[in-house]
């Protein structure tokens, strides 16, 4: 089976625990003000892979991963959920720990076949790393151009499963810098049993280039980026959210 | 020699480092290995800071009068040549300059009468006449008898680079004596064990007999002058230490009578810490010392060892990028019967980045190892990040060659303490050696005939295996001129500079490594790689020799995991190595070679022309065995597989990858996991929150 990706990072220290080898696949339906990786939007360019050769790349280098294993990130890697299913499955029978990076948006609960597909998806999953773009609906709408409903289901659907999630949100000035969607954030994050942990990510412009060289207009060109100042009050908001939901 | 014994051992175990000068013996009969954490340190005493507050000073003045502060120009430095110097005697607890004040640099002219009068006039000073006459009438040096004994051919090979940084001029280091020995036994037993092997040579007066005979007169003589030394600073160093203090001011004294003899390119310390420890040990369970004391004995040697200074010339520095002393001390460990070698005192030597403040000497090098205990791994970290000074090697690999009482010289080379010795051969510019192949020997910068009059390359397009018969031919080539070349150094540098103290501090018998280098390797690399998986088109001048390359299409790059390039280095190496192990060796040298160049990569990048990787002329090598800057495009981890590919056996001399990240790029530091959720978020007044974006 191949997946069509954008490219292999060898040494990933921030997608999961660990020293991780990550793969970064191609397409994505959202269109994220903030994505830094407009360069994985659509399906053209990249390069097919088959999971015989990822994992081979993998098991070459597998004693820099002691503590670490395999993330897919993208793009949205559930696009290819079949691929990602199909490596998962044959890393988890080589014991390699299985991340995956994803927003969650395609998940749709009353679509048997696809939450059958999910089904056989989180069999194999050791973590989901679930990026919450926005806690209100129509600001998510705004930022993403999607309802975060499938995505909020599916963390839901996760708990049931009780997968591990780290919760990801990017605290974006005016946008989600803002203390009562943070604190509303920390409340819902709070009612989860499945929580592992949360990563707050700072803002950062560093995709700007990409759009340049994309020739793609870059809608937060005027957002400066957050401090890391502000990255840890942002934090301490949405903590003290859970604090209150939390048992 | 008979079962010693000195009331000094009182309370060491027992073992066979008392029948004969085995310091091996002694540490693993004796050392305890530390699990615990850093919680025990102590920080620094008043007068700790009060001498590095003097030394300060003393550092910001050195800078303000261009980097010198003091030279020697009148006395020759000898083990015994100057009186005692102090920052503040009062103050110190271990003692010794190289010179009679601290910052003064010594005279050492044994290498080079020209090189030292350089070092002298380019820092404003000016060696004494009589003493610069002597040199070049009375007194041979080292230089000299080397450029007496150079073919034109090494000559050439020199000043077009293909072969560069030769310590033919200046003294070649890598030496480490066992410093240990004159704390363990005393310099009056190592005379005796001295006399007992020149008593014990053959005695058929081959040239080899004739030369131990006279070595082991001068090794005798040096430890005399170490007696010397100690009574210049007040001690009776001729018996063993009788407490941690004293032993890390004998072992001090021995490694100060070497830098005080010699100005080599790597003055190493060894591998002290755990030897000191079992002094510690003793010393706290019998009271003698407190832990405060045990870490200012310490503080106060690192400081000395900070203070070792050189005269030397701005090429040097230039070449070497800095002033390096590189004084490197091996940490850690894990010893052959399995037990961790890290203890109290590994822990001690880290501390002093923290007690002194961050230094770039002594080279504080973690011999790394898996099994090492987690608590001194995370020490490790933590005084990394807060110091940005440690050096990590590889014991997993090297203890497999060298067992466990080794140690690093300079940057990487590691040898037996006490048993080993390496010849420092500096490097052949591989990358260079390619362009001859293609060109039939001219050089591509000076137009010169360097090499052999092969024929050269003429077809429009290079061919990979036309490409590679003639460069393994030419690679035979500059393997014999080279150690050739190392032959003449390594014989004058026995003859008029020959190291007395470090080698009165070795064993009888001696194995010694020949050391080699490659620079260029991932250009070379790249460069077949895009010869035989992209077409390459030599632009050539009137002459007809090539001095530019276009590139059609593209070709697997060296240092990302990709064997079609990986095995190319790979091959290259080992191919070398065996030209290099085809040559008589001096001494009997077994050859090995390094892939290290850390900051001369410039300076050779510089004398190269352009490559058919694409590399401009002049433009500057990756370093060490690194891929070529940028061409790595699959992370880190990829990179350095491909340079984990290059045997080892091939070049145990050192592989090296420089490589920096920023901390941010290591791993999360803000994830805050819901176990820990009960840390204070409580918003503070401070924090006031507000939308000002």
């Amino acid at each position: 089976m191949l997946g069509h990706i954008h490219s292999i990072e060898s040494f990933g220290t921030v997608d999961g625990p660990g020293v991780r080898m990550v793969i970064f696949t191609k397409g994505c339906p959202m269109r994220c003000q903030y994505c830094h990786n407009p360069d994985t939007w659509d399906m053209s360019g990249g390069e097919d892979i088959s999971v015989k050769e990822i994992l081979s790349k993998y098991n070459s280098k597998k004693n820099f991963y002691r503590n670490g294993g395999i993330t897919v990130s993208g793009g949205e890697p559930l696009m290819q959920i079949k691929f990602v299913t199909e490596l998962f499955k044959s890393a988890k029978s080589q014991g390699i720990h299985t991340c995956i990076d994803t927003s969650g948006v395609l998940f749709e609960k009353d679509n048997k076949k696809k939450v059958n597909e999910f089904d056989k998806l989180i069999k194999y999953t050791d973590l989901v790393l679930l990026d919450i773009k926005h806690i209100d609906d129509d600001e998510h709408k705004k930022l993403t151009g999607f309802s975060n409903k499938n995505i909020l289901d599916f963390t839901k659907y996760l708990e049931e499963k009780n997968v591990p999630v780290c919760i990801r949100h990017v605290v974006v000035p005016g946008i989600t810098y803002d203390k009562n969607y943070l604190f509303e954030l920390g409340k819902y994050i709070g009612t989860l049993k499945n929580l592992q942990s949360i990563d707050v990510l700072a803002y950062h412009d560093m995709g700007k280039s990409k759009y340049e060289a994309l020739g793609i207009n870059y809608p937060l060109k005027d957002t400066p980026p957050l401090s890391k100042e502000d990255a840890l009050k942002a934090k301490k908001i949405i903590l003290s959210g859970i604090k209150t939901t939390r048992k | 020699m008979k079962t010693m014994k000195f009331e000094e051992w009182n309370g060491f175990n027992h073992g066979i480092w008392q029948k004969e000068i085995n310091v091996r013996d002694f540490i693993q009969k004796n050392y305890s290995p530390y699990d615990g954490d850093d919680k025990f340190l102590a920080g620094p005493t008043q007068a700790t800071k009060d001498l590095w507050e003097q030394v300060m000073d003393l550092s910001k003045k050195e800078r303000e009068a261009g980097g010198v502060l003091d030279m020697d120009t009148r006395i020759i430095s000898t083990i015994t040549s100057h009186g005692p110097g102090y920052l503040n005697k009062e103050k110190e607890t271990i003692v010794g300059f190289q010179t009679d004040k601290p910052f003064k640099r010594a005279l050492q002219p044994n290498g080079g009468i020209r090189m030292a009068m350089k070092a002298c006039s380019e820092n404003g000073y000016e060696v004494d006449p009589e003493i610069c006459k002597f040199y070049t009438v009375h007194r041979k040096t080292h230089n000299q008898g080397v450029f007496d004994a150079y073919t034109p051919e090494m000559r050439a090979c020199r000043s077009s680079h293909i072969i560069t940084g030769l310590p033919d001029a200046y003294g070649r280091g890598r030496i480490i004596g066992d410093y240990r020995r004159v704390a363990l036994y005393g310099v009056d037993k190592l005379i005796e064990d001295k006399q007992h092997q020149k008593d014990s040579t053959r005695i058929t007066m081959y040239s080899d007999v004739i030369r131990e005979r006279e070595e082991l007169s001068e090794q005798i003589r040096a430890l005399g002058e170490l007696i010397e030394l100690g009574k210049i600073y007040g001690f009776d160093i001729s018996k063993p230490a009788k407490n941690v203090q004293e032993a890390i001011q004998w072992t001090y004294f021995a490694y100060l009578a070497a830098v005080k003899e010699q100005n080599g390119a790597a003055m190493s310390l060894g591998r002290t810490s755990t030897f000191l420890d079992v002094y510690a040990e003793r010393d706290l369970k019998n009271g003698t010392f407190t832990e405060e004391q045990i870490q200012e004995f310490v503080d106060h040697f690192i400081m000395k060892l900070r203070l070792v200074k050189f005269a030397r010339t701005p090429e040097y520095n230039e070449l070497f990028s800095g002033d390096p002393t590189w004084v490197t001390e091996s940490i850690g460990g894990i010893g052959v019967d399995g037990r961790h070698m890290v203890t109290k005192m590994s822990f001690r030597y880290l501390h002093t980045l923290e007690n002194l403040g961050t230094a770039p000497e002594p080279n504080l090098t973690i011999l790394w190892s898996v099994n090492l205990p987690d608590n001194f791994k995370r020490f490790c970290a933590k005084t990394s990040i807060e110091s940005s000074s440690i050096q990590y090697e590889n014991d997993d690999l090297m203890r497999v060659t060298h067992g466990d009482d080794y140690a690093i010289a300079c940057c990487v080379s590691s040898m037996r303490i006490g048993k080993e010795m390496q010849f420092f051969g500096a490097r052949a510019n591989l990358a260079k050696c390619l362009l001859y192949a293609i060109n039939g020997g001219v050089d591509e910068i000076s137009m010169k005939q360097i090499g052999p009059k092969y024929r050269p390359i003429t077809s429009e397009y290079l061919d990979y295996k036309e490409v590679m018969d003639k460069f393994k031919d030419m690679m035979k080539w500059l393997a014999s001129v080279y150690v050739n070349a190392l032959n003449i150094i390594h014989y004058m540098h026995d003859k008029y500079c020959y190291e007395r103290i470090q080698m009165a501090l070795h064993d009888k018998k001696v194995t010694r490594w020949f050391a080699t280098g490659i620079a260029g390797l991932s250009v070379v690399a790249d460069s077949l790689s895009a010869i035989k998986y992209a077409k390459v088109k030599p632009i050539r001048n009137e002459k007809g020799i090539a001095i530019d390359y276009e590139i059609e299409g593209d070709f697997p790059k060296y240092g990302n995991d990709d064997d079609r390039v990986d095995e190319i280095a790979s091959n290259i190496v080992h191919i070398f190595m065996n030209y290099i192990k085809g040559n008589h060796t001096y001494r009997g040298g077994i050859p090995t070679t390094s892939i290290l160049t850390i900051t001369s990569n410039v300076v050779y990048g510089q004398n190269t022309g352009s490559t058919p990787d694409g590399r401009k002329g002049g433009e500057t090598f990756a370093p060490g065995a690194n891929p070529m800057h940028t061409r790595d495009s699959n992370g880190a981890v990829a990179s350095l597989k491909s340079v984990s590919k290059l045997p080892f056996r091939d070049a145990q001399d050192g592989i090296s990858n420089t490589f920096s990240i920023i901390p941010e790029s290591l791993g999360k530091d803000n994830k805050i996991f819901v176990g820990d959720i009960d840390v204070d978020i409580e918003l503070s007044e401070t924090d006031s929150f507000n939308n000002e974006y």
